[in-house]
């Protein structure tokens, strides 16, 4: 299954090279993660080292070899976020969640990211929950989203 | 047929250079001493430890530094081996290994040249220097594929694959072979005229292969 | 969509657009820039959507969601044409009301019109906004014409018609000397002269040759390419274009970081819409020129903003930089001739060759002409993107246009180019910002990120932060780099510890000096200005955390205490209910106090206390 779906993804964008990072974005979309199969299938696929690809997939910080959790949290760490209390935001979630960035939690429901700046300063501090941008955080806030998140069963819209 | 050459002037010393060389091969070939790490003359330049940096000023413009091995000579190079900027830019690097590898006996030996009699960084104890060479040899010489850096700043790593030996390695250790930290220092003999046969191998060694040894130790060896 | 042949036939094309729009009487514009949708601009859409089918105004009123106008703070931003009103915080709920009352009754409403927070004046047109009015918006302006995702809005405003008559009126060496001449210099951050890099670009041996587009804009804090290629992707095609006819380039690439999902949507969006126009491919309007454009994404990598990173990125490898010896002009991606690009430089080429290069170069100072967008972010009112010509001075960016500070402090510091600039303290607010005046001070004008710091802000925190960052996104190939940047985090993390003496500052300029001489590229090149700017104008700073074990700013948590003042505390117990460890305690309406072992210091009391009697010393 994997398998196929990875060859169907580099046909999607003709077998380049130079679409690599764009490939291997598009795997991680459907598994969560990037399986050692998906990797070895993209090595063969495209004529490439399994070692290089290997190296690509773990030094740009878009990837995860590890399985990601329910609801992704990223929080943004860039400078204006930082200014306006970034910092404090990382700690309460740190402290809630009991995991560091990079890191799911034990019951697989979180996970958590850092980014160096999402280009939304404007409307900093920002977290992005599920894909959807929030502006204007502070810890209160995210201790919210997090608990109203704990309490869902299914994906509803909570900011 | 003669190849093209130019002039250039390392430490004051004019030399006539083939083109195409570096700063490095050029000081080597007229007996010019840099200290190097992460060079070896059969593998690739890498430019990564940053310990041959020279002093260099092109066709006269301002000065900067830049690393020998990779630096191509041109017409009109001047080049500076030792001058103060250097010389303090070295010490510092030299002090950071240490301070990152204190148990490389190549770390120790280049503080130990440069001069260093104290190190203000808490201490690491990392085997790895992270120079590369295991790497090059693995693709360049030995057409293994099988080595190469993952993650990337303080986290880089020398590794294989999901930590598993791929099958394109042929257990050659050529790795082993090239790498610079892979030299135990000398405990010292205990009674004089002892051959102690130490210095060859080291009891903990940089650890990439996902067996904990250098590939080549292990039963997995069918050597 | 049709396929464009000639000139004539865009401007056909173009002319029918227009008459298209003749049936509408009004025009409601939207920003859907990532910036409003974090304010759910969506849902404002959606509003206006459902009211203009309920009243059944589709024939009279068209709805276009448009790229970044700039104005962040003030989001959703609505614009209603021809009235010229400019609608701001606008939300769902009031949706009907502009639509009967703006709409239909051509009535303004007062409270979603901006008003000045001193003068109490209130603007209906954008362009007397304090904000806009001394801004030179040369190429934002089209952003707030333009739904990205319909070509037919970029052509109706004559897009294309400059790469047409340019590659049938001019030759390659034309444009380049146009280019030349306008003084047009990287807008990246190095500001290396534009028309000159083309030159050497297309004076290399080397087929084919390529053309890149640097999206991987990765300085925290800014914004503006995000802005362009999200709002406006084909303007920048169109800049491409003009570039890789001029270049003799056939393959072209936009680099757009991962985390511009939007931006890479869109550009996507637009290229397949060039093709299918024929103003991509082959024998382009008859020309028997043959240029094409692919995006490239990024991983998440600050690093890959460098050149020979991104270049190694594209080729499909990890994103390591390599000596700059040799030029990627010369051997850039795959070793072929490779000429790269910032997005708001490429943005600027369509402008110069269609209003000439003399124009050009009568905006700005003597050595760096035109217009730059700057990105106002941080402790000032008014946050949000800004283009205006360069040699305008800090004071009028930051008071003027910005608005003075946000939260009442004085303004401190503004920190400008980046993890690779410095922080210019408010004494030399009046220096002029262009590519060569702030290197002077220390810092540079970079790709355009500047944040605004006040009194709350602590300097050594600041250059904490920026060598945390940088030392996150170091590709650690480099000893200097890899190791310098760590032992130098490690340092400043002690010193906002309160740990550490003089002897730790020395060692610091040390490293700073090293790291900065050997570092392989401009990341670690660069590193040390954050740092170095810090300890040159706010030395006193760093010596109070180091002799007195104090914070002046009150930021650095190992050396602060929060504490409630007896005289100011109403008892209300908001504090109390807030504190995520319990650590307040009082009775109702008698003055509380803080348990200085439970408490964080995260300062959700003093956010939400009315009486603001959350001390911090």
């Amino acid at each position: 299954m994997v398998s196929d779906y990875v060859e169907k993804v580099i046909k999607q964008h003709q077998n380049k090279k130079t679409a690599l990072i764009s490939i291997l974005h598009d795997i991680q979309k459907k598994f969560s993660f990037l399986p050692e199969e998906a990797l070895k299938k993209v090595a063969s696929t495209l004529s490439m080292d399994i070692n290089d690809i290997y190296g690509v997939a773990t030094f740009y910080r878009a990837f995860t070899l590890i399985p990601k959790g329910k609801h992704s949290i990223t929080l943004c760490l860039g400078t204006a976020c930082h200014v306006r209390g970034g910092p404090k935001i990382l700690r309460e979630i740190k402290n809630l969640l009991k995991i560091e960035p990079g890191q799911t939690t034990g019951d697989k429901k979180f996970s958590l990211d850092v980014v160096n700046c999402l280009g939304a300063c404007a409307v900093g501090p920002v977290m992005i929950v599920d894909g959807k941008i929030c502006g204007e955080m502070n810890p209160f806030k995210a201790k919210k989203v997090i608990e109203k998140l704990s309490q869902n069963k299914k994906r509803e819209r909570v900011i | 047929m003669i190849p093209k050459t130019v002039n250039i002037v390392i430490d004051g010393r004019s030399l006539n250079v083939e083109k195409g060389k570096t700063i490095l091969q050029a000081a080597r070939e007229f007996g010019i001493f840099i200290p190097t790490l992460c060079y070896a003359e059969n593998l690739s330049a890498y430019g990564g430890c940053r310990i041959c940096i020279v002093e260099i000023s092109d066709q006269g413009s301002k000065s900067f530094l830049d690393t020998s091995c990779t630096y191509q000579v041109s017409e009109g190079l001047v080049v500076n081996t030792k001058s103060p900027r250097v010389v303090r830019a070295r010490k510092m690097l030299a002090e950071l290994l240490v301070a990152s590898a204190p148990n490389v006996k190549i770390a120790q030996d280049l503080a130990a040249r440069m001069g260093i009699l104290q190190v203000r960084f808490p201490m690491e104890d990392n085997r790895c220097i992270l120079c590369g060479l295991c790497i090059r040899m693995c693709y360049e010489q030995m057409d293994g594929k099988a080595l190469g850096f993952m993650d990337r700043g303080t986290g880089r790593k020398v590794s294989m694959p999901f930590n598993k030996r791929p099958e394109t390695c042929r257990l050659c250790r050529g790795c082993d072979y090239v790498c610079p930290a892979m030299i135990a220092p000398c405990p010292g003999v205990k009674d004089p005229g002892e051959l102690c046969g130490r210095c060859i191998r080291l009891d903990e060694i940089p650890n990439c292969c996902p067996n904990g040894t250098f590939g080549c130790f292990c039963d997995q060896n069918p050597l | 969509m049709r396929r464009i042949k000639s000139l004539s036939e865009l401007e056909r094309w173009r002319q029918d657009i227009l008459g298209q729009r003749a049936q509408y009487d009004t025009t409601i514009y939207v920003c859907g820039g990532t910036g409003c949708q974090a304010y759910d601009c969506q849902k404002v859409k959606a509003a206006f959507q459902r009211e203009i089918k309920e009243k059944r105004l589709e024939a009279k009123v068209s709805l276009k969601i448009t790229g970044c106008p700039g104005f962040c703070e003030r989001g959703p931003l609505v614009t209603i044409q021809p009235q010229n009103i400019f609608y701001q915080k606008v939300k769902p709920l009031d949706v009907p009301q502009i639509v009967s009352e703006t709409i239909e009754k051509k009535r303004m409403i007062e409270h979603l019109l901006f008003e000045d927070p001193k003068s109490h004046q209130k603007f209906a047109r954008a362009s007397d906004i304090p904000f806009y009015k001394p801004q030179m918006r040369l190429i934002l302006s089209q952003n707030e014409l333009i739904d990205p995702n319909r070509m037919e809005d970029y052509v109706a405003i004559g897009g294309y018609q400059t790469f047409a008559k340019a590659i049938s009126k001019m030759s390659p060496i034309e444009i380049i000397e146009e280019i030349k001449k306008s003084g047009l210099r990287g807008r990246g951050g190095a500001g290396f002269p534009t028309g000159k890099k083309w030159a050497d670009c297309r004076k290399a041996q080397g087929d084919p040759k390529f053309i890149i587009c640097n999206c991987d804009e990765g300085d925290p804090g800014a914004f503006m390419d995000r802005a362009l290629l999200e709002g406006n992707p084909h303007l920048i095609i169109e800049g491409m274009l003009i570039g890789a006819y001029a270049i003799g380039a056939r393959q072209g690439f936009i680099y757009v970081r991962h985390e511009y999902p939007l931006a890479y949507k869109n550009a996507e969006l637009a290229i397949k819409q060039t093709r299918r126009a024929g103003l991509l491919g082959q024998n382009i309007l008859g020309s028997g020129f043959d240029f094409d454009l692919e995006i490239a994404q990024g991983g998440g990598a600050f690093v890959c903003g460098e050149s020979t990173a991104l270049i190694a990125s594209i080729e499909g490898r990890a994103g390591e930089p390599r000596g700059k010896q040799i030029h990627t002009v010369e051997q850039g991606l795959w070793g072929k001739p490779t000429n790269i690009n910032n997005v708001e430089t490429w943005a600027d080429v369509p402008l110069i060759i269609q209003k000439g290069s003399a124009w050009f170069s009568s905006i700005g100072t003597e050595k760096s002409k035109g217009t730059k967008i700057f990105s106002l972010v941080g402790k000032v009112k008014n946050t949000g993107l800004v283009e205006v010509p360069m040699g305008i001075t800090l004071k009028e960016i930051i008071y003027d246009i910005g608005g003075g500070p946000k939260d009442g402090k004085p303004i401190k510091a503004v920190q400008t180019g980046g993890p690779s600039g410095g922080c210019i303290p408010a004494s030399l607010f009046d220096l002029p910002v262009d590519f060569d005046s702030l290197k002077e001070a220390g810092s540079m004008m970079g790709s355009g990120g500047m944040i605004v710091l006040d009194e709350a802000t602590c300097m050594v925190d600041v250059a904490k932060y920026f060598i945390h960052f940088l030392q996150e996104e170091s590709c650690g190939k480099c000893l200097p780099c890899r190791e310098g940047l760590k032992r130098m985090g490690q340092i400043l993390s002690n010193i906002t510890e309160g740990k550490g003496d003089e002897k730790d500052l020395i060692l610091l300029e040390e490293l700073a000096e090293v790291v900065a001489d050997t570092s392989l590229c401009g990341l670690g090149k660069t590193a040390p200005n954050p740092v170095l700017t810090a300890m040159r104008y706010f030395r006193p700073e760093f010596e109070a955390h180091l002799k007195e074990k104090r914070c002046p700013a009150g930021v650095c948590i190992a050396l602060i205490q929060y504490s409630i003042s007896e005289a100011d505390c109403s008892g209300c117990g908001a504090c109390a209910k807030i504190c995520p460890t319990q650590a307040i305690l009082g009775e109702k309406k008698k003055a509380h106090r803080i348990i200085p072992e439970l408490c964080l210091k995260c300062g959700s009391c003093k956010d939400i206390c009315p009486e603001k009697a959350i001390m911090i010393q």
